[in-house]
Order: structure tokens, then C-alpha cells, then sequence
């Protein structure tokens, strides 16, 4: 998975026609540390249909907080450098991210 | 999809579900721990934990939790990734099968589910959850750096979970439904709090509303003396007001309060045969780490002396080819004392031909119960693993005779 970061996020991210996932985590929310393993097999399985971003908020904090994330896991689809999808917290799960995946991929 | 298993099977690996997996197998039992998420349970989402025996400050949640699992792993528990969807518990092995649809099939199940934070389904907290209302201090904390949060609660976790937020934001406003100086929080941590700069207090007041556009801009709090309204700005909304238990799954499957909570005895048994509840997800009185795990270990040791006893029973009485005279006798019962000897005999009588097993009806109540065997002596006579003759109070050599002759005979 693409590490963004405040640098690249407007390029990698928001400069493109997408669609792209963003997975906001830190390595402090143990949520989200659970769900990276989940995130890499989404990644895996869906690589062709969409482009899998991580983004740690601990160094990236304005940049979260700009995208309107407070709240830690977060998982976002971007497309055209808007965004389209977002399941935060306990609607993050594998399959509802699935799910997110195959309505937004290409 | 596969299928595993195992002797006893916990779902949950929070400190009562963790436990219960040390005391489980260090006893030699295979046993499997499923969890959905990280081991560790509610105690991950904590920072200070400083009332765990042995465990003084400088202790966290997370620290602790990694200990547990360590230590429960140490004796060969097996920790899965798992969500359990559904479960049965009626057969001799319970199966119990998970979103994914793997299955496991146990002789006991130790359900330790715990709990989840309470919503308060205030207008804009759903809405806004993610977007600066959260449930979680450690998850969320750094998000509010430099910024101003609010508070809602006022129990040890509460104002624990405030302390951890003001080393990072500007502050933290604890709107409390008592009057001023009145915490449920206990003394020491209500004191603590006291004299923290960053913790600033609202008094007689609850929060009727989260308001912003995309993201937490203010709360309306209420003053329930004056019934005055204020708007207050803040960034975030941090919301400790109990928990409620995870036991959806469990509904039907056994006895539950009307909350939700899991009604198990002093044993952790629950309404079902060999399933045990620890743990926050049962009633109980205080609801903390070292009780989740006292209860795992209760429920454990009470799994293993199920499993052993079950054993026990269809090897010596149900997988027998012969037929089984099983005497119910018990030490208070000086009747059933003074008949055993007259049982005793018609066995040897008939040695060869049907099998003689005592069992202590206050030590294997369960056994008893399940062939609804109240009262010592009663006799049972077992053929092909089935019960097919009840003799209560046989006070009569002859009479008991005659029955075993009758059930030899098929
Ligand atoms: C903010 C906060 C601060 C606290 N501070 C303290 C403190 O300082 N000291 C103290 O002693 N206690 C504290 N507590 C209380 C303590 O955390 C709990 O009493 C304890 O964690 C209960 O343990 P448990 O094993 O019963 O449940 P939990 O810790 O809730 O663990 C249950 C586990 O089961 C899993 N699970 C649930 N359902 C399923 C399912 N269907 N399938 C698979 N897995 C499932 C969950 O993922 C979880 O990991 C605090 C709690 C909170 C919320």
C-alpha cells in the first residue's frame, strides 16, 4: 500500500481521477492496527480495482483534520479529489469495507 | 469451510476470556480463543491502569493486555482471528461459527464477549462520530492537540479518560449532571481531577445536542436547575457513560437480563450445559479487570470438571455394551447409605451381565438433573446409552432385582 502523506496526498490522492482508498490510521488506535492485516488482503484481492492508500494522522494530523476526519479508524474513497465513501469506527469492518470496495472500484 | 476441534472454545480474549485461556490450558485442555479484534479487549482503549494488583502506576491497558496474552499463550492457548456470528449450544459439542463461516465444535464454551462504550442517541452523535465525537481516548486523543473537547460522564472512567486527553488538548470540559463538587468518579481520581488546570467543569448540566458541518463545531448543554441553554464551541466530543454488553449473538442460546447481561451462577454457568459466561458481559456487581479475570479463571476450572465429568459418563455408563445400573446415591442420605450394599450385591449377582457406576448426586448434580434425578437412592438402569428404567427410592432388594433382571432381559 501507497504510504501519503501531507506532500503527496493532493498528487497521489485528490490529483487523480481515482477511485482511491485511504485508510487513516495511527500506530496509537489499536482498531486500526487490527485492521491493517484485513486492509493488505482488501489490497491484495482488489489492487485492480482501486488504489489502496494509508495514512498515518500522528504526523498528518491538519491534513486529517482537513479531510474532516476526527476519528480514528477511517477508511475513505476518493474519487475526481472528491470523497465519495467513508465507514469510520465499528462500520469499518472487513466486510463492510468489501463491500465499499466493490460499489466504488472500477 | 473447515471445521475445528477442541476442548474448550472462548469467545472474546479481553482479561476474562484471556484468563480463562491460561487456566484452561494449563489444566490441558486444547483451547482456542476467538476474538474479532486485538487481544486485549476494552482494556486497549485505556491509558492509565493503576488498580490491578501487582500492577502499580506506570502500568497500561495495552502493557497489561500483552501480558495477559503472553501469559495464556504460554500454556498453549491458541488465540484466533474470529467474529462470532452464531452459536449452538444444544448438542454434546457446541458449535459455534463465525462471519467468515469457519466452525468449531467444543465440549465447553466460555463466552467473555465483554461490552461496548453506551451512545447516548443525542441529536448529531451519530452523524458526527469520526468527525470529533468518539469513545475512545487513545484512539482519537491526538486529533484534539491544542484543541478545546468536551466531556460527558463523570464515573472513574470518565474522568480517568479526561486526564489522559489533557496532555494533549487545550481543554477538557466535563459536563456533569450533579452539583457542584459531586463526581460519581471515587475520591481519589475525583481529587486528582480537581487540581488538574487543563479539566474545566460544567455542573447540573447535560449535553442536548452535538452541532457542526462535517465535523464537531459546538455542544448545547443544558443547565437542568435553570433549564438555560448555552451553545459551547469545541472540537470534540468524548462520551463515557457506561457500556452495554456485546451478547446480541448469544440471544435465545441462554438466560440474559433485560439489558442484555449474560445471568450466570456463582460457577459462571450459564442456562446452557457447558457454557460458561465471564467476564463484563454477565450481571454482576463490579465490572473491572480483575474481576473479568477472577471470573475466567472460575469459569475455566468449571469447564474442565464439566468436561471431565461428561467424560467420565459415557465412558462408564453411555458407550457400555452392557447394560448400566447407575446407583444415585448421597453422604446425607443415610437411606441410600444403608441400601448401597443390597445394590452392591444384586450387581455381583449379575456380574458380566450389567455394569454397577455410584454417583454422588450433590457432587454431579448436573448428570442427575439432566435424567431428572432429584432424590438419593434412585436407581438407573442405561441401555445403549439410552435410560430406560427409573427406580426412585428402591428400598426393596427384591424389587430392585426383579427391575435389573427386567432390563437384562431388554
Ligand atoms: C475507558 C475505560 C477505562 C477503564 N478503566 C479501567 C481501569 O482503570 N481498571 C479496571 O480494572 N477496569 C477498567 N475498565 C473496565 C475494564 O476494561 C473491563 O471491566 C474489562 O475489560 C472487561 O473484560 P472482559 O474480558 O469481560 O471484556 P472486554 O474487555 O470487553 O473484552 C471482550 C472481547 O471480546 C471480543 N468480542 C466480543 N464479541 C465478540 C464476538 N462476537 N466474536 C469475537 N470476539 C468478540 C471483543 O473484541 C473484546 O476483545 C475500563 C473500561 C473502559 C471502557
Amino acid at each position: 500500500m501507497l504510504e501519503v502523506n501531507k506532500e503527496n496526498f493532493e498528487a497521489e490522492v485528490l490529483a487523480v481521477p481515482g477511485p482511491v482508498l485511504v485508510d487513516f490510521w495511527s500506530t496509537k488506535c489499536e482498531p486500526c492496527v487490527a485492521l491493517v492485516p484485513e486492509v493488505e488482503a482488501l489490497a491484495e484481492k482488489y489492487g485492480d480495482k482501486i488504489k489502496f492508500c494509508k495514512l498515518n494522522v500522528l504526523e498528518n494530523r491538519r491534513l486529517s483534520i482537513g479531510q474532516k476526519v476526527l476519528g480514528l479508524p477511517t477508511i475513505a474513497i476518493y474519487k475526481g479529489g472528491e470523497k465519495v465513501a467513508e465507514l469510520t469506527k465499528d462500520d469499518a469492518t472487513c466486510a463492510n469495507i468489501e463491500a465499499m470496495i466493490k460499489e466504488h472500484g472500477r | 469451510m473447515a471445521v475445528r476441534e477442541c476442548d474448550v472454545l472462548i469467545i472474546g480474549a479481553g482479561p476474562a476470556g484471556l484468563a480463562a485461556a491460561l487456566y484452561a490450558s494449563r489444566a490441558k485442555l486444547s483451547t482456542v480463543v476467538l476474538d474479532k479484534g486485538t487481544p486485549g479487549g476494552q482494556v486497549r482503549t485505556t491509558w492509565s491502569m493503576e488498580n490491578y494488583p501487582g500492577f502499580a502506576r506506570g502500568m497500561t491497558g495495552p502493557e497489561l493486555m500483552d501480558r495477559f496474552v503472553d501469559h495464556a499463550k504460554e500454556f498453549g492457548a491458541e488465540i484466533v482471528r474470529g467474529d462470532v456470528a452464531t452459536v449452538s449450544f444444544g448438542g454434546e459439542l457446541k458449535i459455534v461459527t463465525t462471519q467468515k463461516g469457519e466452525e468449531y465444535r467444543a465440549r465447553a464454551v466460555i463466552v467473555a464477549p465483554g461490552a461496548e462504550p453506551r451512545t447516548l442517541g443525542l441529536p448529531g452523535e451519530r452523524e458526527l462520530r469520526g468527525k470529533g465525537v468518539s469513545y475512545c481516548a487513545t484512539c482519537d486523543a491526538d486529533f484534539f492537540e491544542e484543541l478545546d473537547v468536551v466531556v460527558i460522564g463523570n464515573g472513574d472512567a470518565a474522568v480517568e479518560e479526561a486526564m489522559y486527553l489533557t496532555k494533549f488538548v487545550n481543554s477538557a470540559t466535563m459536563i456533569v449532571v450533579h452539583d457542584e463538587g459531586i463526581l460519581d468518579a471515587t475520591a481519589i481520581i475525583r481529587d486528582r481531577a480537581f487540581k488538574n488546570p487543563k479539566m474545566k467543569w460544567a455542573w447540573n448540566s447535560v449535553v442536548e445536542e452535538i452541532r457542526g458541518d462535517g465535523i464537531v463545531e459546538s455542544v448545547v448543554i443544558k443547565n437542568i436547575k435553570t433549564n438555560e441553554r448555552t451553545e459551547l464551541e469545541a472540537n470534540g466530543v468524548f462520551v463515557f457513560v457506561g457500556t452495554v454488553p456485546k451478547t446480541d449473538f448469544l440471544k435465545g442460546h441462554v438466560d440474559m437480563d433485560k439489558r442484555g447481561y449474560v445471568i450466570a451462577n456463582e460457577l459462571m454457568e450459564t442456562s446452557a450445559d457447558g457454557v460458561y459466561c465471564a467476564g463484563d458481559a454477565r450481571v454482576k456487581y463490579l465490572r473491572q479487570v480483575i474481576t473479568a479475570a477472577a471470573d475466567g479463571a472460575i469459569a475455566a476450572v468449571a469447564a474442565e470438571k464439566y468436561i471431565h465429568e461428561e467424560e467420565g459418563f459415557r465412558e462408564m455408563v453411555l458407550d457400555r455394551e452392557n447394560p448400566v445400573m447407575v446407583a444415585f446415591w448421597s453422604p446425607t442420605s443415610q437411606v441410600s447409605l444403608d441400601f448401597l450394599p443390597a445394590v452392591e450385591r444384586i450387581a455381583e449377582q449379575r456380574a458380566g451381565k450389567l455394569n454397577l457406576v455410584k454417583i454422588d448426586i450433590y457432587k454431579n448434580q448436573r448428570v442427575a438433573g439432566r435424567y431428572g434425578i432429584t432424590e438419593a437412592p434412585t436407581m438407573a438402569f442405561f441401555r445403549k446409552g439410552q435410560l430406560v428404567e427409573k427406580v426412585c427410592w428402591p428400598t426393596n432388594e427384591s424389587e430392585l432385582a426383579s427391575v435389573a433382571d427386567k432390563v437384562i432381559g431388554g
